[in-house]
């Protein structure tokens, strides 16, 4: 495959909430000492006046966010996914979720590739988390074309919306020309008959790669890309359950509770086949550069390639 | 304060409070004490301070009410059924299936709650975030909170205290009940949140102290509170946990527990004496 550019989904967070302060003069974004790591100081820097910062205080920043959302506004509330949905669950749960309010959650620095940072950092769980809450969307974009389609989504959507975006540069394979972002939609990247490699994140261009090298030993794998992973495409995973007959996918997200988890509950109850989900395998991260821990803990091409010629052959 | 104020105020005080016993009573659960003590409070609130409006309950221009101590709604829905948002005989359906008054207030669906709350130390910031809203806007709204003695050992209401001074929200007044207890029992005997007073001064609020069940005292706070500039208010109200029913006053057994037929009676009986004297 050709060499494709590469950037983080962060700068594409704060780059589109700069773009589209113009658009929507209702958006505002708030951070918790973060602005610099979320990308939002983008943001920050062109418009001073409806960037709050909260301090070191992520509860109190969901609080406000909440606070402001009844009076009309439409807040970003950003921090890494961590302390956006692991420290502040509660309050995003009761102040955000159970009056459902029209709060945007923007959790930067999600997953394993958080890198050097370690475990303390790397935040696994935060799609488990936040799918429970009920009425809350749950994006998880896999490229800048994606994230920055979904923020646009998110404004325009009326609830609260969770995005969750990466530190790590990944390359961008959608044609910012031609891409349609709709929340609640998957994507089908590839058709295939012998298996559907589903992928969400920086998993999916790790998914279009292995289907590629999987079609080398002659297994057709059809990849569908689940940026909205709740409310989950369901239509799409059944259809691709009975035509395919087995499904691998693939996160960079405990296995629990994620999307291999969202995938297994549709399947389950409508179209029961095997699944096989590639994730952080019930384990905390460690320090290291984010390029090698994704090798470490099988969050690669080559991984899903494996898995998926172990799957098809016990098919 | 005007005597015939002061006096249809402490009528309707007390109407609020059969209201909440009523509600209680009928729920067979909920928390008396802490609503009883906040009764004058809100009463004077709503019958003399807030513009808010029962016929458009959302008109974005009203000033805010969070009651942060949402365990202590039978009080809130009172006060919003005796103000005119939905009729008071709604109080008996309280805590039961298919009713809009849920056990801790409900925006989405109860007319004249501005916040849901209910997990303690969360109001505030949603009323820091209101209060920022306005100055944001240019809006002249003023935005009150309710939060318990208890509940400010939260953690995060300290983050929202800190917040709101740093971004001067001098439309902001909490009052802090201070009726002196919790479930586990004394606030100064499970993890003393004293000297409250000098707490909030620190974090750079304006402090004024104020008897909770005094109207006199009561304006008195809420006037002087107006007046701040660059700061948000914390008015501090001394008050008695079951205020003005004589067997749950200063009780902790009364902060969550709903009285049997024959305490109602007894309950709703001292009521309609006090409501009697005072109508002459």
């Amino acid at each position: 495959m050709a060499d494709l550019v590469k950037k983080a989904t962060r700068e594409s967070y704060g780059e589109a909430l700069a773009e589209l302060g113009d658009k929507y003069e209702n958006l505002y974004v708030l951070d918790a000492d973060l602005a610099g790591a979320t990308k939002t100081g983008v943001f920050k820097k062109k418009f001073p006046d409806r960037h709050i910062d909260c301090g070191i205080a992520e509860a109190n920043m969901m609080g406000i966010a909440a606070g402001l959302s009844t009076t009309g506004k439409i807040p970003f509330a950003s921090s890494f996914a961590m302390f956006a949905a692991g420290r502040a669950f509660e309050i995003v749960r009761n102040s955000i979720g159970y009056p459902h309010l029209n709060v945007k959650i923007g959790a930067t620095h999600a997953g394993i590739s958080v890198g050097e940072d370690g475990a303390s950092h790397q935040c696994n769980e935060d799609i488990a988390l936040m799918r429970t809450i009920p009425g809350m969307t749950v994006i998880n974009p896999a490229d800048d074309v994606e994230a920055r389609a979904a923020v646009e989504a998110a404004i325009l959507h009326n609830g609260p919306v969770y995005i969750r975006f990466g530190r790590l540069a990944v390359p961008i394979f959608h044609d910012k020309a031609t891409y349609k972002f709709e929340i609640g939609k998957g994507e089908q990247l590839t058709d295939g008959s012998d298996v559907t490699i589903i992928a969400t994140g920086l998993m999916v261009y790790e998914a279009i790669k292995a289907a590629e090298e999987l079609k080398a030993s002659g297994i057709s794998a059809r990849v569908i890309n689940i940026a909205t992973i709740k409310p989950l495409d369901k239509e799409l995973v059944i259809k691709a359950a009975k035509e395919t007959g087995l499904i691998v996918t693939a996160e960079e997200h405990s296995i629990i509770g994620g999307l291999g988890a969202a995938v297994c509950e549709a399947v389950c109850e409508e179209a029961p086949v095997r699944v096989v989900r590639i994730g952080v395998n019930d384990v905390f991260g460690h320090s290291g550069p984010a390029a090698d821990l994704l090798k470490e803990f099988g969050l690669c091409s080559e991984n899903i390639v494996a898995t998926v010629k172990k799957a098809v052959a016990e098919k | 304060m005007d005597e015939l104020l002061k006096k249809q105020l402490q009528i309707t005080a007390c109407k609020v409070r059969m209201g909440i016993i009523e509600g209680v009573y009928n729920a067979k659960s909920g928390h008396p004490g802490g609503s009883l003590s906040i009764a004058d409070t809100l009463t004077y609130l709503y019958f003399n301070k807030l513009n808010v409006y029962p016929e458009n309950p959302t008109l974005p221009d009203r000033d805010r009410f969070v009651l942060s101590k949402g365990h202590t709604a039978p009080a809130l829905y009172s006060v919003l059924a005796h103000r005119g948002f939905f009729p008071v005989e709604e109080l008996k359906t309280l805590r039961h299936i298919g009713s809009r008054l849920q056990g801790h207030p409900d925006m989405k669906h109860i007319p004249g709650v501005d916040m849901s709350t209910g997990s303690l130390g969360q109001g505030i910031s949603a009323a820091c975030g209101m209060a920022l809203s306005a100055k944001l806007s240019s809006y002249t709204y003023k935005v009150y909170a309710i939060l318990g003695d208890g509940e400010i050992e939260e953690g995060q209401v300290w983050e929202a205290a800190m917040f709101a001074a740093h971004n001067k929200l001098d439309n902001l007044t909490a009052i802090i009940d201070n009726n002196g207890l919790q479930i586990d029992g004394k606030i100064s005997d499970v993890c003393s949140p004293y000297p409250i007073d000098e707490k909030f001064r620190a974090f750079g609020w304006h402090v004024i102290t104020m008897d909770a069940h005094d109207f006199d005292s009561i304006e008195k706070a809420f006037n002087e509170a107006e007046t701040v500039m660059n700061q948000p208010v914390a008015i501090i109200q001394t008050s008695v946990k079951g205020k003005g029913v004589s067997f749950m006053e200063n009780q902790v057994s009364w902060h969550g527990s709903a009285p049997n037929a024959e305490q109602y009676e007894q309950a709703m009986a001292e009521l309609r004496a006090q409501l009697k004297e005072l109508e002459g």
